[in-house]
């Protein structure tokens, strides 16, 4: 085995067994499972690294397993997978930090970081995956992983949104596996393909690629939270914030919408697709979506609910850029695959941070928490910032993109969306800043957690601030070479080669 | 020389008889040298049907029609390892689960079995030999032998447990089992009278479409179905698989009822596969779906653990029937073929190791109510565990071996155009997540401060681990069983891949 076909498989690893060990640690070797935890965060960031050196350098990274007849495992390091693999080992790393502070003294701990550490590596089997087949194997995986997660704390409450989340994601993988098996039906074992893989397919069979189409996006929809999919992710904001943070950053939520993008460009082509028809309702459902998710948002008081709402509405931007025909759109929909992910897991640490340091979990307790908190506000200021699309944060740079490739689409009326949804984001966001930064405390603080020597536990603050700088850094360096926009951009120019 | 083949049913039978003389203490040496000679017989006979093909062998020199045939091809030999494997990690499971019962006896009430536990070992053994004779028989007069003793066997363990309700269970068991035989016997002395042989080979040559023949076909394929337990034919194995001792529990559930499943499978397609008309397939298969339903939603509704586990059987084994409309077409025939047969085989892991992970909770409370299972994954967390991925098989998710089988099936049914039994797998397998997370749950729940374990030997713990992660993995070694399975088999290429003309 060369390195080359070795390489996607250690990075796989490299999360895996430190994972598998913690499963068996004693609950009170928390410096063992954290030495691991990190060491394998450490090694997995030097791999993708060297990888990501490598692809820019047009290497190849295969590994290959036959599976069934005639159909592989397939891991293969391409451009897209880059950036879903990048985002994840980076912000697996400073997750990893903030459990770490977030679970101190809590009970489970082993079996957390245990599912906390598979949770990663099917993120990254998603990312590398380079067929249907293999993306469902990891797909699953990530939906089995990631429920004791959300029913870690194990209370009634938990359970109960572990079910919902199980009807929903179990739902919606029984369909994915049926579109994926009919599609190999018709068009017999295919890899993913730039370009799409399925426009051979002569017109009497375009009726059942509609139907699989649907059948396809419904699956990777549950996931993505698409109205009326999206019924999981709010009730399971029951779960630790580190959990909620990974799930709604990069490992559940991206998952769908890496499936959407999979699905849209390398399954069966923009151009196709568009030719079938399809490209059109999805970009309305994701639409709807977008603007559904900020209504919801605007009327919650608890914290993370109405995170959750937003990450409903932000997710879908990446489906509407998917789904809007041009170049351009697919920039802005695949860039804001990592601008969504920096920008939301922040503010879910900064909602854990309050909540544990302070027992805060509601916008209305949060009168003049800055004056307590800065640089926690300061971090949640530039995120929220960055969701409601001010420059130079990472998500103007989304949206930018976004509504020019409307333009140049003419489809004028996903700019009436897109400035909606940023009139929404700013009415359930800008309040959130007013609350903590202009309105006096309204009495003592809560001391719940021990602070140290800043304004909480450094574990605690150091993640949010790291990629609250991320925020900024990837919207204003936006034009060089290694930023997500630059990869973005040569992803969607090889979509739309003729 | 191919005598390789009759070993991985001698040596049990000579193991049984010499535990018999042994007695108990020598039962750990007996398993350990009866396991390691048949999988070294079992590895010698893979490769000679590996490289030769299927394999025939004459005992006695005396040519049928008159003499003794074995036979054994792709099917038979990954037959003969689901048995051994999952048989030999049962006879592990069992030497920890009996030695644990019989220190407790008279201190609780799983303890009032350990009197009988000496009489596991001959038994499982003589099991073991008559389920092997069973995949190895090529004449259907044969093959009613190896299904009675098999049915006796089984019947012999479900008493081991004593006790009303094992009782009442195992003289329904044998009722049933021993009907089951009888009508089987009566369609062999139909097909004798009319045909003349018994030979499986010989008689596919000669059926036709004669009303003894059809009254044989149906009183066998009747017989076999109640063995089987297919719905509306399952009322016996519920209460039999749920109250007997565990390590019995999961061979009845894991391997005595593929033995019929089996009978079936050569029956109908190497024998009467040239008068069968296809609507006979449909009706198989209907059944076989409302098995899944009807087994899964009173999984969902049972109150204790083993019965929970018990009703997912009954539905599973709907799962293998739902190969008989769809292995029909030469294009997809592979597919369903394959597919049903290894779910039997990924079925077979799952479920020893989940009977094992129960049984092992229930050494470890006294009971198995499921709703005072909370915390038992910090208790018992490799049991857990195994429960977990033995489920995950039962889901057909990936990459265990039930999603292979699932796979196969799936395309088979969009294939031939019958997709309604696509349709019935996928919610069967959400059924299953429902009954199988109904368990897990308990896990995460917190732990009760009252309730008093004893401690289990670890080695329970592992044995069902090994299976489940056996199950668990299987999709991904699965390309050697499934060329294996071509072998001699009534379909053969085109395994589901290629794309439609």
């Amino acid at each position: 085995m060369s390195w080359d076909t070795a390489l996607p498989v250690l990075v796989l690893l490299s999360s895996l067994v430190p994972g598998l060990v913690i499963f068996f640690l004693r609950e009170e070797q928390s410096r063992v499972r954290t030495a691991l935890n990190l060491a394998g965060a450490v090694v997995k960031i030097g791999l993708v690294g060297i990888m990501l050196w490598g692809v820019y350098h047009e290497r190849h990274y295969e590994t290959r397993l036959p599976l069934l007849p005639g159909l592989d495992l397939i891991l293969r390091a391409d451009a897209l997978a880059m950036l879903l693999t990048t985002l994840s080992a980076g912000l697996w790393l400073v997750t990893t930090i903030f459990a770490v502070g977030y679970l101190e003294g809590s009970p489970h701990r082993s079996r957390f970081f245990g599912f906390f550490s598979l949770c990663v590596t099917a993120t990254m089997g998603i990312a590398l995956a380079h067929n249907l087949l293999t993306f469902f194997v990891f797909y699953e995986l990530l939906t089995l992983t990631t429920y004791p997660l959300v029913i870690h704390r194990g209370t009634p409450q938990a359970l109960r949104a572990g079910r919902t989340y199980l009807v929903y994601t179990l739902a919606g993988s029984a369909v994915l596996l049926l579109g994926i098996v009919w599609l190999h039906r018709v068009a017999g074992p295919f890899s993913f393909t730039q370009g799409g893989a399925l426009s051979h397919l002569g017109p009497q069979s375009h009726g059942t690629l509609l139907v699989i189409f649907a059948l396809l996006i419904a699956g990777v929809g549950v996931k993505a939270a698409l109205v009326p999919l999206h019924g999981w992710l709010p009730v399971a904001m029951v779960a630790p914030a580190p959990v909620s943070a990974l799930l709604h950053a990069v490992a559940v939520v991206k998952a769908g919408a890496f499936g959407v993008v999979r699905v849209v460009y390398e399954v069966f082509g923009i151009r196709f697709a568009a030719d079938l028809g399809v490209t059109t309702p999805l970009a309305l459902l994701a639409a709807l979506t977008i603007v559904y998710g900020s209504l919801r948002a605007v009327v919650q008081d608890d914290l993370k609910r109405r995170l959750a709402y937003s990450t409903v509405s932000q997710v879908s931007y990446i489906a509407l850029g998917v789904a809007t025909p041009g170049s351009i759109s697919s920039i802005g929909g695949i860039v804001h695959l990592v601008h969504q992910g920096i920008m939301k897991i922040t503010l879910f640490f900064c909602a854990g941070n309050l909540a544990e340091t302070l027992g805060i979990h509601r916008v209305s307790e949060m009168n003049g928490v800055g004056r307590r908190m800065p640089w926690t506000m300061v971090a949640f200021t530039v995120a929220a910032l960055g969701m409601i699309g001010v420059p130079p944060m990472a998500g103007f740079i989304s949206k930018w993109y976004l509504g020019v490739g409307a333009v140049e689409a003419g489809q004028g009326w996903i700019i009436a969306v897109l400035a909606a949804s940023s009139a929404l984001n700013a009415a359930y966001f800008l309040p959130i800043l007013h609350t903590a930064w202009f309105k006096h405390p309204t009495g003592e603080w809560k001391e719940e957690h021990p602070r140290g020597r800043f304004e909480a536990d450094w574990r605690l603050l150091l993640p949010s601030l790291v990629t609250a700088a991320l925020v900024i850094a990837t919207g204003l360096f936006a034009s060089t070479v290694m930023s997500p926009l630059t990869w973005a951009k040569l992803i969607a120019a090889r979509e739309y080669q003729p | 020389m191919n005598a390789w083949i009759v070993w991985p049913v001698v040596v049990p039978l000579a193991a049984a008889t010499l535990s018999v003389l042994a007695g108990q203490r020598m039962a750990r040496v007996i398993i350990g040298s009866a396991t390691v000679a048949i999988v070294g017989a079992l590895a010698g006979l893979t490769l000679q049907v590996w490289q030769n093909g299927p394999q025939r062998h004459v005992i006695g020199g005396w040519e049928p029609p008159l003499g003794i045939q074995l036979y054994a091809d792709g099917l038979s030999v990954v037959m003969l390892w689901m048995s051994t494997v999952v048989g030999a990690l049962i006879g592990v499971y069992a030497l920890g689960y009996f030695a644990h019962d019989s220190g407790t006896t008279g201190t609780a009430a799983t303890g009032e079995h350990g009197d009988n536990s000496e009489l596991f070992w001959p038994l499982w053994l003589f099991l073991w030999a008559a389920l092997h004779a069973l995949f190895l028989s090529a004449d259907i007069f044969n093959l009613y032998v190896t299904l009675e003793l098999l049915g006796l066997a089984g019947v012999a363990l479900v008493n081991l447990a004593g006790g009303q309700l094992a009782l009442v269970a195992g003289m329904r068991y044998l009722l049933a089992s021993l009907l089951g035989s009888l009508a089987y016997f009566l369609g062999v002395a139909f097909l004798y009278a009319t045909c003349g042989v018994l030979d499986v080979r010989m008689l596919s040559t000669r059926v036709s479409a004669h009303p003894a023949v059809w009254l044989a076909i149906a009183v066998m394929t009747l017989g076999l179905l109640l063995k089987t337990a297919l719905f509306p034919l399952h009322f016996w194995l519920p209460p039999a698989h749920a109250n007997a001792p565990a390590p019995v529990s999961a061979l009845l559930s894991a391997l005595v009822v593929k033995a019929s499943f089996y009978l079936l499978l050569r029956l109908w397609f190497q024998v009467f596969s040239v008068v069968l008309p296809p609507v006979a397939g449909q009706v198989l298969g209907i059944l076989g779906v409302l098995a899944i339903l009807w087994g899964s939603v009173l999984a969902l509704r049972q109150q204790r653990l083993k019965l929970l586990v018990a009703y997912s059987t009954v539905a599973q084994i709907g799962y293998l029937f739902v190969l008989f409309p769809l292995a029909g077409g030469t294009a997809w025939g592979a597919a369903a073929w394959s597919g049903g047969t290894f779910h039997a085989l990924a079925h077979a892991c799952a479920k020893a190791a989940m009977f094992m992970a129960a049984g092992t909770m229930m050494a470890a409370l006294g009971h198995d109510h499921l709703h005072e299972l909370a915390g038992m994954g910090q208790r018992l967390p490799l049991s857990m565990f195994a429960f977990a991925l033995a489920g995950v098989s039962l889901m057909g998710l990936p990459p265990s071996g039930g999603f292979v089988a699932k796979w196969l099936l799936l395309d088979a049914a969009l294939a031939s155009g019958q997709w309604w039994w696509g349709a019935v797998l996928i919610v069967g397998g959400l059924l299953a997540a429902g009954y199988v997370f109904l368990v897990l749950r308990q896990a995460f729940a917190p732990l009760p401060a009252d309730v008093r374990y004893r401690p289990v030997p670890r080695v329970m713990e592992l044995a069902a681990l090994s299976l489940a992660l056996l199950a668990f993995l299987l999709g991904l070694m699965a390309i050697p069983p499934l060329t294996l399975l071509q072998i001699g088999a009534p379909f053969v290429g085109g395994l589901g891949t290629e794309a439609l003309p």
